[in-house]
């Protein structure tokens, strides 16, 4: 562990995981005795699992390179940047705050996410968004298949294509997607965009630095609600 | 009955049930979902008895000598184990399809005699959490209502990959059950017929697994217990895999597990029986060197104290009871005959707990139903019920010689059929035979 200063004067703690052991760092970044708005710069995380998850307060933390699964899992508050590329599972169940990652991101990313804002400037793997329930998603690139499985509330935005499956039994979560769609899975439909829809997605990708993309290049995808009681119309469904 | 011709002969084949599913089926087209767990015949631990004590073993006073009860679960890695005054736990049922009250009297009635109970598909509630002086928190494929507040709130998290009713399915809950509460909790539509996943969004394996168990101990700074639960699926290298993960604790359900819904065709037709998943969950942990240092949990149609003791004889160190617990706090109760009827039930065959409609008030949402269950009361008979269970318990252990009730044995036992001998791995009654071993 270091220490330094930011450009403002506003402190900064070095955390080596070359260094330090993985719970000594992730005490650190738990710890309420931080100051608000702590700043932490984890370095050599080389391919870390768990790292800078749990995380319950409004600090900063920015990790120089690549993470294994779960990093800045069941984030709260917390803004985690990651300058590299993350594991499974990135940001799984995060309540609030942001994670942004400049790289690519494995399967799972967002998984479960019920609030905050997840912004992957590369790609992401399959399963993207899966069990959405309130967090948003913005993907610069591509996602893989079975994006938004099971998704019940939240967005995922998706610059580039989405991969096959896409939605599949989608409850109310929503979806815009910029590229082509492969194919969409059950229940999942393409809606129409209204004035309103165009504005939440607007509003969505200046939060996520991406202001300058036309909103009007975007499909909306949503649930079509007819699986959502067992009927034997449904059965060819399931 | 009193008319019946006795010239009719019923088919074994297609018998009256048979015959109705059959007309029920054809008329809906959907299969046939309900709560409750296995109900056609298997072999059960009602096929052992004890040996007892005589010449060459010395029995234990009963009231007199003492017999222990207590339970550690979760030391391998939890800095906080679980501690346990009797070798019974409350399984895994949520609040949704259970009603507020019934989760209440669990935790009440749990707490009482020492023991823990545990959330289920759904969320903490508030009323669980405060009535339960230790409650495991289960983290299920769905997540519903998961967040890492309530996750450092319980005293032990269990990872959830299956259940006896139904190894390999997901769960359920039919929008009789979804208020605007439950809906809520589990960022659901109201009235929705909902479907749980089968799988973990965000791990597969067990290599994945060992990951995932990673976060939940550095997001729980490494105090709570890490149980992992499964159906009886295969219950050697399920035990083996779970170890390997990480595992504190093993959770093994056997096929007469309850559940709140599920399809029957799963119910009856999937999994193994609870007698013969024992042995072999104590075989992989033997194996590893790890039996009673990754403690295991037995589930799946416990009702007795005969049943706690032999499957602590076959090498569990706790068991956990659903079905029994219900009934405890006043499912089945002849009382409501009369609304079971208008139902086209009756006490003691209503299976409905899918339909929101349970006369006793515990399988409901239902605000009028779920009022009368006084959740005092019945939290008062479940602790009844789990002193009887312990005490049935500690005089079979005493009749064994034993002074803690983990130290009674395999060697206690008999087989009484070639089955139960089979699967238990103990000897066949009156010999010395167990099959497939000697």
């Amino acid at each position: 562990m270091s220490g330094g200063q930011i450009s403002g004067g506003q402190n900064i703690e070095v955390l080596d995981l070359s260094q330090m052991p993985l719970r000594d760092a992730n005490a650190r970044l738990q710890d309420d005795a931080k100051p608000a708005g702590a700043f932490f710069k984890v370095i050599n995380p080389r391919g870390a699992h768990a790292l800078a998850c749990g995380l319950d307060s409004e600090i900063e933390v920015e990790v120089e390179g690549h993470t294994g699964y779960y990093c800045a899992g069941m984030n709260k508050l917390a803004r985690v940047v990651i300058k590299g590329n993350a594991g499974q599972g990135v940001a799984e169940n995060m309540m609030s705050g942001e994670v942004r990652v400049t790289g690519d991101v494995s399967q799972s990313a967002g998984a479960t996410a019920h609030g905050g804002l997840l912004v992957v400037e590369g790609n992401a793997a399959a399963r993207c968004g899966i069990s959405l329930k309130g967090g948003d998603i913005v993907v610069k690139g591509n996602v893989g298949h079975m994006s938004m499985f099971m998704a019940q509330a939240g967005t995922l935005v998706v610059l580039g294509d989405a991969g096959d499956a896409l939605g599949d039994s989608l409850y109310e979560a929503q979806i815009y997607v910029r590229g082509s769609a492969e194919n969409l899975g059950a229940d999942c439909v393409e809606k129409e965009m209204r004035e309103e829809h165009r504005e939440k997605l607007r509003a969505l990708l200046d939060k996520a630095g991406c202001g300058d993309v036309d909103v009007s290049e975007f499909k909306r995808y949503g649930s079509a609600r007819a699986l959502y009681h067992f009927k034997p119309d449904n059965v060819g469904a399931y | 009955m009193d008319d019946m011709n006795w010239s009719l002969r019923e088919s074994h084949s297609f018998d009256r049930n048979t015959i109705a599913e059959i007309r029920r089926a054809a008329q809906t087209g959907l299969y046939r979902i309900r709560g409750f767990g296995a109900k056609r015949q298997i072999p059960t631990l009602d096929d052992l008895v004890f040996l007892g004590a005589s010449m060459s073993r010395y029995p234990l006073e009963g009231y007199r000598e003492k017999c222990d009860t207590s339970v550690t679960l979760g030391a391998r890695y939890a800095s906080k184990p679980i501690q346990l005054k009797i070798p019974i736990t409350i399984a895994g049922m949520s609040f949704g399809s259970l009603s507020a009250n019934a989760k209440e009297a669990l935790g009440r009635g749990a707490s009482e005699v020492g023991t823990s109970t545990t959330t289920g598909d759904g969320g903490m509630t508030p009323e669980e959490r405060g009535h339960s002086t230790q409650l495991i928190y289960q983290y299920l494929p769905s997540r519903y209502g998961m967040n890492p507040d309530d996750l450092r709130k319980a005293d032990a998290i269990e990872i959830v990959v299956g259940q006896g009713a139904k190894p390999g399915g997901g769960g359920m809950l039919l929008g009789q059950k979804i208020t605007e509460r439950v809906a809520e909790m589990r960022t659901l539509p109201e009235g929705i017929d909902q479907r749980s996943a089968c799988r973990h969004p965000d791990w597969t394996g067990p290599d994945d697994l060992a990951i995932k168990i990673l976060e939940l101990r550095e997001i729980t700074k490494w105090e709570k217990p890490i149980y992992i639960k499964c159906g009886a699926a295969r219950p050697y290298y399920d035990t083996a895999l779970a170890v390997k993960a990480g595992a504190d604790v093993v959770v093994m359900d056997g096929m007469q597990g309850g559940t709140a819904a599920t399809q029957d065709v799963f119910i009856e037709h999937v999994g193994l029986p609870t007698l013969a998943a024992i042995p072999l969950a104590v075989q992989a942990l033997k194996d590893l060197d790890m039996h009673r240092k990754v403690q295991l949990i037995v589930g799946g149609g416990i009702r007795s104290g005969a049943d706690v003791a032999k499957a602590l004889a076959l090498g569990a160190d706790a068991v956990s009871i659903g079905t029994a617990a219900l009934i405890a706090l006043g499912d089945n109760d002849p009382a409501f005959e009369e609304d079971y009827k208008k139902l086209g039930t009756r006490a003691g065959f209503w299976e409905d707990y899918q339909d929101g409609s349970d006369p006793a008030g515990i399988t409901t949402q239902n605000p009028e139903l779920a009022k009368r269950l006084d959740p005092v009361k019945a939290g008062r008979r479940l602790a009844n019920y789990l002193r009887v269970l312990t005490l049935e318990t500690q005089t079979l252990a005493r009749a064994n010689g034993k002074s803690h009730v983990h130290n009674m044995e395999p060697e206690d036992l008999a087989a009484l059929s070639v089955e139960a001998a089979a699967m238990a791995g103990v000897p066949l009654a009156g010999t010395s035979w167990i099959p497939g071993q000697s």
